[in-house]
């Protein structure tokens, strides 16, 4: 890939942080760095698409410390948990036979399990020794029947935020208009209900989450054309261009791609997120709006009025364990909002949130939504988020993965809101599932066991002693 | 405090209970050099053999007085009298034990009597400890027969001496603490030959010398030695031991199906002792360790510290996994209390707990209910509450399987397990073991999570066969997935591909 291409994909129109002085994302500070390459962006953006062979063009240690490590679930092929990769040797660099190797693992891969495409991974390796995949695709496409697509997106290019752009970008240039979608069958026609055809954006259906929210889509006669990516099928993909809305879902990483269906095709879009009754219902709303459907309307608000009345008596014993426990949310990112929505409804006090990636207009919306008060942090060290804990006397951590153990080290309840966490909580009756795990590590008896000392310590309180 | 439910109907349906001989002749294959030869039919003796070869996987002595239909009509005195003899000559041991049966009580057998009239008749024999025990098949099951054997033993073993003059409370004539290391351990049925093993490294960790009764860790642990052959137990508690347990420091009764057993030690030597119920959970065991420290007065060691912390740690990673876990046991009352109390410590509720028999530590059992009864009542009562995971023994297996659920073996019989026998509960150590055992036995079975769905107006054709699949749908993709309009979707997947 080329450096104007890398500017022109970190340069993102559509996104808030643009408007800063800086363009695009923040380039990695060595040394003072977390996070993944674009590799991992890339992978974990189109990874769900589950009837996709997906391979990994590099040495072993792309494919190899990340195949199948995600909670996105398929309800129905599995070829995407299979890992794929050409496992390049010392002697495939240094004699060049990288992309032979790699035409041969394509045709290896349609011929062990007829995929409906195959996705080709580019990493370091082989864009340093300047395989050329874009050709190798092409030519593997040719010769096989199937589609080929090469996802450019070596690791050093940059930032995982900018992988998932070249994920967008890809699907955008070798996939979307390549297929129709099959008109509406008659027999799933219902009276004064006309079928719109919608797009989710960056939704990706860990452990299943979206399944709680789908048939709500079926019963308001919302056709998803294509969920990029989970529970996704690559003929789903092709069709997007013919989508009346897109939502782009909870996560800022897939933008480009709406903004150039927005643009290109003149299917519009909006930002919304399932997590929370009060955003489920607006994501159904703004549908509802962008669709300017008068029926769809009236029918979306009984929905909610009817879903909420409902999920609400469920969540009412929750409630009750739950009032008043003071919580520290960080997840440095965008995903705050929907999260801090859902805490609110279950009666919870957010006293401090990460905003180290957040906009200016980000932070006046937490002044908004959580008052003057609320603490944001911008120094996301595990010392720091500890001592945030400790001032503001919160009952739990609500962090992504890796902070896990910062938090249990610290004999502090904790809750994992990242992608790789193990239970869905999108929609309704995912609230009551968030609520579940919420109550299960804030109540767990575990705490007061492990912060005792031993009967026979006779000072030396470990952990940090927490509000009631 | 625990309701109990008692036994109501006629029928037993696959039965949790072990009897009582079957119990007692445990505690004495724990006694080195020793047989237990059951007084009953052969029956009695092969089946309860068979029952501890497959659980142990290891040859065990047992004998049998061989009750027949005369001696049964007339009079088995002599088949216990005889019996005696032949495996005194035979087998040359230094105890054994002799457990009524449920024929032999319903007979209406004195085995005290028989046993002096042994000796009578046989002088020959009377450094052999015999020692009588009546544990009728139909009461109890077999943690109250392993524990009346215990008591047996140590009234055959120490009342030879007669109590000690002064009574109960006074130190006149006492030899207490004449062995300043040595500390006295009763160990209970719940535990197997690893946890007896750890029990006295903990012990031994603190300059302590355990004297254990029974020590099924030294006899049963499973392992090969120069004798290629022997008719009695390879290792076990010494019986000449079992005599010094009066001038230990301390005795640590662990179990409480051995407080009776307990008393007796405590009123025949008056060594104080520390009793504890269960050996599972961070309480517990902190309980236990303490008790050592008191004991030695020598700090804990760093090497327990550790231990202890390595469980803290292991909690608070499976806290997420344990939390409001649905469990069901079905175990004797000792071990069943010990589980109720380490899965309850971790936040889970158990939902379902059976034992075979009445034991006063069943209304501590932390669960709303404990019904007496077997496997079938654990099954109905899983189901009807919603069990995610059952901890009981190997005959469990298709109770699991039915409910759905996955099992984690505790308790006898372990005999479709390898090892079974020989894994740690207990202490720091084998707690840990447990909580990430019993954590990635509920996540491998999978958390509840949304069942897939299907639109109605997904546009997907059956290829799902294209490929390996590891639970390929039978019709079509997502034919196991539900929908909310499955009337139409039935009808749904388009033939067309878009590409």
């Amino acid at each position: 890939m080329q450096a104007k291409d890398i500017a022109e994909l970190l340069n993102e129109p559509a996104c808030a942080h643009n408007k800063k002085e800086k363009s695009g994302c923040a380039r990695p500070k060595p040394g003072a760095t977390a996070g993944g390459c674009s590799f991992d962006g890339a992978q974990i953006a189109l990874l769900p698409i589950a009837d996709v062979a997906h391979i990994v063009h590099g040495p072993i240690a792309c494919a190899g410390s990340s195949w199948d490590n995600r909670g996105t679930r398929s309800s129905g092929p599995t070829l995407y948990r299979i890992g794929m990769t050409t496992d390049l040797t010392e002697q495939d660099v240094i004699m060049g036979r990288g992309e032979k190797r790699l035409f041969h693992a394509i045709k290896q891969a349609v011929d062990s399990y007829s995929p409906k495409a195959v996705f080709v991974y580019n990493t370091c390796v082989p864009a340093l020794t300047g395989d050329d995949i874009g050709a190798v695709c092409k030519a593997a496409a040719e010769k096989t029947g199937v589609p080929v697509v090469p996802v450019d997106c070596a690791g050093f290019y940059g930032t995982k935020n900018l992988g998932n752009r070249i994920a967008g970008e890809a699907m955008f240039k070798y996939v979307v208009g390549t297929g129709e979608p099959l008109p509406v069958p008659d027999e799933l026609q219902r009276p004064g209900i006309t079928v719109h055809d919608v797009n989710l954006i960056g939704e990706y259906n860990i452990a299943g989450e979206f399944w709680n929210v789908a048939p709500l889509f079926d019963e308001l006669g919302l056709r998803i054309l294509c969920t990029l990516s989970g529970d996704a099928r690559f003929h789903e993909v092709q069709t997007m261009h013919r989508a009346e809305a897109s939502m782009v879902v909870c996560a800022k990483a897939l933008l480009n791609i709406a903004r150039k269906l927005q643009t290109d095709h003149k299917v519009p879009f909006f930002e919304g997120s399932f997590y929370g009754v009060t955003d489920t219902s607006n994501a159904f709303r703004d549908f509802a709006k962008l669709l300017n459907d008068p029926s769809l309307t009236e029918r979306t608000e009984a929905m909610i009025a009817r879903e909420e009345a409902k999920i609400n008596a469920e969540l009412e014993p929750w409630r009750e364990r739950l009032r008043g426990k003071r919580v520290l949310l960080y997840t440095g990112g965008v995903k705050s909002w929907s999260i801090v929505s859902a805490l609110q409804d279950l009666g919870m006090e957010v006293v401090a949130t990460g905003t180290s990636k957040s906009t200016e207009e980000d932070k006046a919306r937490i002044r908004e939504i959580m008052g003057e008060k609320t603490k944001m942090i911008t120094d996301g060290s595990p010392k720091a988020l500890l001592g945030v804990v400790k001032e503001y006397e919160a009952d739990i951590l609500i962090a992504g993965g890796r902070n896990m153990y910062t938090a249990l080290k610290a004999r502090i309840p904790f809750l994992d809101i990242n992608q790789e966490r193990e239970f869905g909580y999108e929609g309704y009756s995912g609230m009551v599932e968030l609520a579940r795990q919420l109550a299960l590590t804030i109540q767990s008896p575990v705490w007061p066991g492990v912060r005792k000392p031993a009967p026979w310590a006779k000072s030396s309180l470990p952990g940090i002693e927490l509000g009631a | 405090m625990a309701e109990i439910l008692k036994r109501n109907k006629a029928l037993a349906v696959n039965p949790l209970k072990a009897s009582q001989p079957v119990g007692a002749s445990l505690a004495f294959l724990g006694i080195n050099k020793a047989i237990p030869m059951l007084h009953g039919s052969q029956g009695c003796t092969a089946f309860g053999k068979v029952y501890f070869v497959r659980h142990f996987r290891e040859p065990i002595p047992l004998q049998t007085t061989a009750m027949d239909q005369v001696s049964t009509v007339m009079n088995a005195d002599e088949n216990v009298i005889e019996g005696l003899r032949a495996v005194c000559e035979k087998s040359k041991p230094a105890m054994i034990g002799l457990p009524t049966t449920g024929l032999s009580e319903t007979q209406g057998t004195d085995i005290k009597r028989l046993v002096k009239d042994f000796y009578t008749k046989y002088p020959e024999y009377a450094h052999v400890a015999v020692v009588p025990v009546n544990t009728p098949d139909f009461t109890g099951c077999l943690e109250s027969g392993y524990a009346l054997a215990v008591k047996a033993t140590l009234e055959t073993v120490l009342a030879k001496n007669g109590p000690l003059p002064g009574g109960e409370g006074t130190n006149v004539g006492s030899n207490v603490g004449r062995r300043k290391k040595q500390v006295n351990v009763l160990a209970g049925s719940f535990l197997t030959p690893g946890d007896v093993e750890h029990i006295k490294e903990l012990i031994e960790a603190f300059g302590l010398r355990p004297l254990v009764l029974p020590d099924i860790g030294d006899s049963l642990d499973g392992h090969l030695t120069e004798m290629e052959s022997l008719p009695l137990t390879v290792g076990g508690t010494p019986v000449s031991d079992i005599a010094s347990m009066g001038e230990s420091i301390a005795t640590l009764v662990l179990g409480n199906s051995l407080f009776d057993a307990a008393d007796f030690l405590k009123a025949q030597t008056q060594v104080p002792d520390y009793r504890f119920d269960c050996l599972m959970g961070l309480e517990a065991v902190d309980s236990f360790v303490s008790a050592l420290a008191d004991i030695s007065g020598k700090p804990v060691p760093e090497k327990i510290e550790r231990q202890r912390a390595q469980l803290q740690d292991a909690m608070v990673d499976a806290h997420f996994m344990l939390g409001f876990a649905r469990v069901a046991v079905a175990a004797d009352a000792d071990l069943l209390y010990g589980m109720s109390r380490l899965v309850t410590e971790m936040g889970c509720e158990v939902v379902a707990a059976v034992a075979p028999a009445r034991a006063h530590i069943l209304e501590s059992v932390l669960a709303e209910q404990v019904g007496i009864g077997d496997l079938e009542d654990l099954e109905n009562s899983a189901r009807s509450r919603g069990a995610q995971l059952v901890i009981s023994n190997s005959h469990a297996v298709e109770t699991a399987r039915r409910l759905g659920v996955p099992l984690l073996r505790a308790g006898f019989p372990q005999y479709d397990l390898l090892g079974g026998y020989q894994r740690l509960w207990v202490g720091y150590r084998g707690t840990r073991q447990s909580l990430f055992d019993l954590a990635n036995l509920l996540v491998e079975h999978g958390y509840i999570e949304p069942e897939p769905y299907v639109s109605i107006y997904a546009q997907r054709t059956g290829n799902a066969e294209h490929f390996p699949h590891p639970d390929p749908p039978q019709e079509g993709e997502g034919a196991n997935a539900r929908s909310n309009f499955e009337r139409v979707s039935r009808a749904t997947p388009a033939s067309g591909q878009t590409h």
